[in-house]
């Protein structure tokens, strides 16, 4: 498969990363030779397989229902671009 | 000063242990040399001075108290995607470049635990991603034995401040090769331990699956003392194990006669150059002089590993990387119009090209109609790995080849074609697509620029790579060569 | 003509102590972000780690509906960006939901049940809330919810008015508060709803594209925004236009739906595995451990009031319909042995008075003994049903017990007939008009006009005179 730049504009918006056309172009040439390189995974046969999502296929191990955290408000909100009364700061949502 | 540098982790631990050394000094001699060094290197992005000065004069009074662990007052210094509570966590990243961790990742503090004294932060490919940690923003690190060539990556500061001795111990990280490339490139010994060995919890994540904090030093013997301190089960990360951890340096004498050497097939094809090969006979020359027998394996899939990897990584990474949007921490772009000029601009500016050019394969990967294609597939196909080194480690204890197909390349020579770039990591992507543990240790020289040989062992068999590598070292002499201007 | 299919998509909050994947606590009210940790911030390195607790609800929930528990779940990502999604993705369940197929039933309003059937449910977060009224051109963003864990219960499209939609989302409200696994506050949001709304004309067999009407916060606002819904579609596919498939928001100044701006674009939520996190097995002796614990559900309470109680089918439905209702139904019945006379009283005069004040049973000031020792009273005549509702409004305004009100208003009852007879015989002296015409009158017409001379004897008596003894004495006297 072959990406166009239409795909890598829908790609770019999908994950939010502002690409400028120039940046497009760039990308584009090396895009698809990782996906040539990514492709050569086709001439493999897994039908059958079962997909493997973690090496060792351990069990999930679930946590007691206990409240451990305390507030760190500050400490956390120091580190923010902007906070104000509490409140993490974004130009305005219209939903 | 300069002997204290010289020293070994495991020699530096004997001479505190000897109070022939007091952590004060070591510590000042080593901050004395990244003073020095550092600016030519560009090792370190952080240095803790101040702190270090602190903890070590802690662990002086602990000492002297009879309080001390076994441990307390050596240096370490911390890859720069472990969170490290107060103090600067850039990841390599200009998104994080303003980010001051408020918390200490596991790893930090199992080191802070245990008395070591932290002299900073270190360089890497931003995010881990990269093979020659030219992908940083804080600018490129310089290989010790050569500083116009890269010292591999992405725990390149952590490979190339210990090649220069600016400290005897560093952690890092390996997703693809992060740990064992970079040891490779710089005569010095890493490990990879086997996935969930390690917890992740303040680790800045790269691919979840995949990623696993390691260690690198001057020695095997090093490593195994690191690891006791940083391996273990922690209940905040799921994906670690729970499992005991045994005391590594106990099996370090343990002697190598019966034991099987495994010669993958795929790895000794004719596309391996011959000083290349020279080098590897050479190190399964004393393996059997030692007593190991050597035999040939398969691993059928190992050809698909990479392409299976950059498929699988781009894709965890780029639901990683949503996180940094300029919301609650990080960078965020300057006067924001609006909330998509808040995300576009702030990531955009944020992130550099290789980052974004990972994002946009994951993203491309994960949409709508091609999940099967290629993420499904490519976890099909992990499986087979997974398969092929289980079934290889029935016939053999550990697993035998280059690190990388070539010595360290010089900084440029593939920035702007990532596939080139990509392909360094033939031979150790697919020790993370099994999970399984891995070991870089310093193999001969070729043309004055040091290689690294790659054990790769059964699951959680860290001791059996650890034991293996410390009797090659004990018989030579490749892990004693220093770069002749550090 | 048409017909509408809907599919609800309901969101209850689990009353698990801490959030789902760290350990902040899911208190509804606090401060901003000060219930949110590193984990619930999305901080660079954090990981998540499940709560059993919100396992163990969801379980007790599938077991109700009847529903297949299964073995293996996993949590995947759902990958959009919002700013009050921290991390970018919802942790969620996709391919393996905890809860798999399962049904309800519900009952119309005709009186006839359906069984309305249950796809999946899942657990996930929930997301964080934005404020947008505080600061001039900017919203604020708190993050205490995000994390609260979330029951996500899918139905099948096979609910087919406003009405069907209700009573479905009403039996989901009722199994939830009987498990105690959320509050179930729909004001609060511990309980939200999507809803999807197609029409298609009746007959079709085909279904019409649908639209999403996102987090409607009451079960009013539910039935009227899917009519809103419904009729807006209608009138799109009678101008011969064509419904375009989207979210909307329910706006109930306007009692109208509108497209939602924000959520347009992102649609490819790009699904896959949360490597984060490992495959949730559950064997069979948690289930086990859950279906122990739980408590009589609503149909099985309904059976139970109907053979105990001597109740009828409609009456045990409103009963059991409130968990609480029906355990302070189940007192009264039992405390005063009155099992129909109790739910007349608590259908009638007690409902009557919580819709008026709208109260919650739990806060009606009124106990489950005070009424049960009225009933008593009525049971040994000592009131009447007269006298009854003066104490029983008594009781409300907390006057003191049944049997001091009743003393102190004299409001026994008059049932020595003596008294009553000279009551009578007083009446019939001050009405001889009336008496002349009731003895010319017909018997068929006779009856209704005694009930002038019972109402009037009834008003020289206060109130007290039992009324069978009145109606007794004044059809005899008066023949």
């Amino acid at each position: 498969m072959s990406l166009t730049s239409d795909h890598v504009k829908r790609v770019g918006r999908l994950a939010q990363l502002g690409l400028t056309d120039a940046e497009i172009t760039e990308t584009l040439t090396q895009l698809n030779s990782i996906l040539s390189l990514v492709d050569q995974m086709q001439q493999i046969d897994t039908k059958g397989v079962v997909p493997l999502a973690h090496p060792l296929e351990l069990k999930q191990i679930l946590r007691a229902d206990a409240v451990t955290e305390m507030d760190q408000r500050e400490k956390f909100q120091n580190t923010s671009p902007q906070a104000d009364a509490g409140l993490y700061l974004v130009p305005r949502v219209v939903e | 000063m300069s002997d204290i540098t010289d020293l070994s982790f495991s020699e530096l631990k004997k001479a505190l242990q000897e109070k022939s050394l007091s952590s004060t000094e070591i510590t000042l001699a080593f901050l004395e040399r990244i003073e020095s060094l550092n600016p030519e290197l560009n090792t370190f992005i952080t240095v803790t001075r101040d702190e270090a000065m602190r903890s070590a004069k802690n662990a002086d009074t602990a000492i002297s108290r009879g309080t001390a662990t076994a441990y307390t007052g050596l240096p370490i210094a911390h890859k720069d995607l472990f969170c490290t509570d107060g103090v600067l966590t850039t990841c390599g990243s200009k998104i994080l470049s303003n980010f001051v961790a408020p918390y200490d990742a596991h790893v930090v503090s199992r080191c802070k635990a245990a008395g070591l004294v932290s002299l900073g932060k270190l360089n890497m490919d931003e995010f881990a991603m990269g093979s020659s940690n030219e992908n940083s923003y804080f600018g490129p690190v310089r290989n010790p034995w050569d500083t116009d060539r890269v010292p591999g990556g992405s725990s390149g500061g952590s490979a190339a401040a210990v090649a220069a001795k600016l400290t005897p111990l560093a952690t890092g990280t390996d997703t693809g090769g992060s740990i064992r490339q970079p040891a490779a490139f710089t005569g010095t010994s890493g490990i990879k331990p086997t996935y969930g060995r390690v917890s992740r919890f303040g680790m800045i994540a790269y691919a979840s699956s995949l990623d696993q904090g390691g260690l690198i030093a001057h020695t095997a013997e090093d490593l195994a003392h690191g690891l006791g301190l940083i391996a273990g089960h922690d209940s905040r990360d799921s994906t670690s194990a729970e499992r005991s951890v045994p005391d590594y340096t106990e099996v370090l004498n343990g002697s190598l006669k019966g034991k099987v050497i495994g010669l993958p097939k795929q790895f000794f094809d004719d596309r391996l150059n011959n000083s290349m090969r020279d080098a590897m006979d050479m190190v399964l020359e004393v393996f059997k002089s030692l007593g190991a027998s050597v035999v040939e394996i398969s691993l059928d899939h190992v050809a698909e590993a990479i392409p299976a990897y950059y498929v699988i990584a781009p894709a965890e990474a780029s639901s990683n990387l949503s996180r940094f949007d300029g919301v609650r921490f990080g960078y965020r772009a300057d006067k924001p119009t609006n909330l998509l000029d808040l995300y576009e601009r702030s990531r955009g500016e944020g992130f550099g090209s290789e980052v974004k050019r990972r994002i946009l394969i994951g993203t491309y990967a994960l949409s709508e109609g091609y999940y099967d294609a290629y993420y499904k597939k490519a976890q099909q196909i992990r499986r087979l790995i997974r398969d092929d080194f289980n079934h290889a480690l029935a016939s053999c204890d550990l697993i035998f080849g280059p690190t990388t197909p070539s010595t360290a390349f010089v900084i440029g020579e593939k920035i702007s074609d990532p596939v080139s770039m990509y392909l360094e990591d033939i031979y150790t992507v697919a020790t993370n697509m099994a999970g399984l543990p891995g070991g870089s240790f310093q193999a001969p020289m070729i043309s004055g620029l040091p290689t690294g040989y790659q054990l790769t062992g059964p699951a959680f068999g860290e001791s059996i790579i650890l034991n293996a590598a410390h009797q090659i070292q004990m018989a030579t002499d490749w892990h004693r060569l220093n770069p002749e201007n550090f | 003509m048409y017909e509408a299919v809907i599919g609800l998509e309901v969101h209850v909050q689990l009353s698990t102590a801490s959030k789902i994947f760290s350990g902040s606590s899911t208190a509804f009210g606090a401060e901003p972000n000060t219930q949110a940790s590193l984990i619930d911030l999305g901080m660079p390195g954090v990981l998540p780690v499940p709560n059993a607790k919100a396992f163990e609800m969801a379980i007790k929930f599938g077991l109700a509906i009847d529903a297949k528990i299964e073995q293996e779940s996993i949590f995947d990502r759902k990958n959009y960006f919002y700013p009050d999604l921290p991390k970018g993705y919802q942790i969620s369940q996709f391919e393996k939901p905890i809860v798999g197929p399962g049904r309800v039933t519900i009952t119309l309003d005709d009186g006839n049940t359906k069984t309305i059937n249950v796809t999946r449910a899942h657990l996930e977060e929930d997301a964080g809330k934005s404020i947008h009224d505080v600061f001039d051109g900017m919203t604020g963003i708190d993050l205490n919810r995000a994390g609260t864990p979330l029951l996500e219960i899918v139905s099948e499209p096979e609910l087919h008015s406003a009405r069907e939609a209700v009573a479905y989302l009403k039996v989901i409200h009722s199994i939830v508060r009987y498990l105690d696994i959320s509050d179930g506050n729909m004001a609060e949001g511990s309980m939200r709803c999507d809803c999807n709304v197609s029409v298609r004309p009746e007959g079709s067999e085909l279904l019409g594209t649908r639209t999403e009407i996102k987090n409607v916060n009451s079960f009013r606002f539910v039935e009227k925004a899917i009519d809103t819904e419904i009729h807006r579609q209608i009138e799109i596919l009678e101008d011969g236009g064509r419904v375009v498939q989207e979210t909307r928001l329910y706006d109930p100044d306007k009692d109208e739906t509108r497209p939602m701006r924000s959520k347009e674009e992102a649609n490819d939520y790009r699904y896959f595995p949360d490597p984060d996190l490992l495959p949730v097995f559950i064997d069979d002796s948690f289930i086990e451990t859950c279906r122990i614990k739980l408590p009589e559900l609503p149909d099985a309470r309904k059976a139970r009031y109907i053979a105990e109680y001597g109740i009828t089918d409609y009456d045990a439905s409103v009963l059991v319909a409130d968990r609480d209702l029906a355990d302070y139904f189940a007192e009264v019945a039992n405390m005063s042995g009155e099992g129909k006379l109790a739910a007349n009283w608590v259908m009638g005069s007690v409902l009557a008075e919580l819709n008026q004040a709208n109260l919650a049973i739990a806060e009606f000031p009124v106990s489950s003994r005070q009424l049960s020792d009225l009933l008593g009273r009525i049971k040994d005549d000592t009131l009447n049903s007269k006298t009854a509702k003066t104490v029983f409004e008594a009781l409300i305004t907390g006057d003191g017990e049944v049997d001091t009100i009743i003393e102190e208003q004299g409001l026994v009852q008059m049932t020595d007939t003596g008294a009553i007879e000279a009551v009578v015989d007083e009446v019939i002296s001050e009405n001889s008009h009336e008496v002349a015409n009731y003895r010319a009158a017909s018997s068929d017409k006779r009856s209704k006009m005694l009930g002038f001379f019972v109402g009037q004897v009834m008003k020289k008596s206060q109130g007290k005179a039992n009324p069978q003894a009145v109606n007794q004495i004044l059809a005899s006297k008066l023949t």
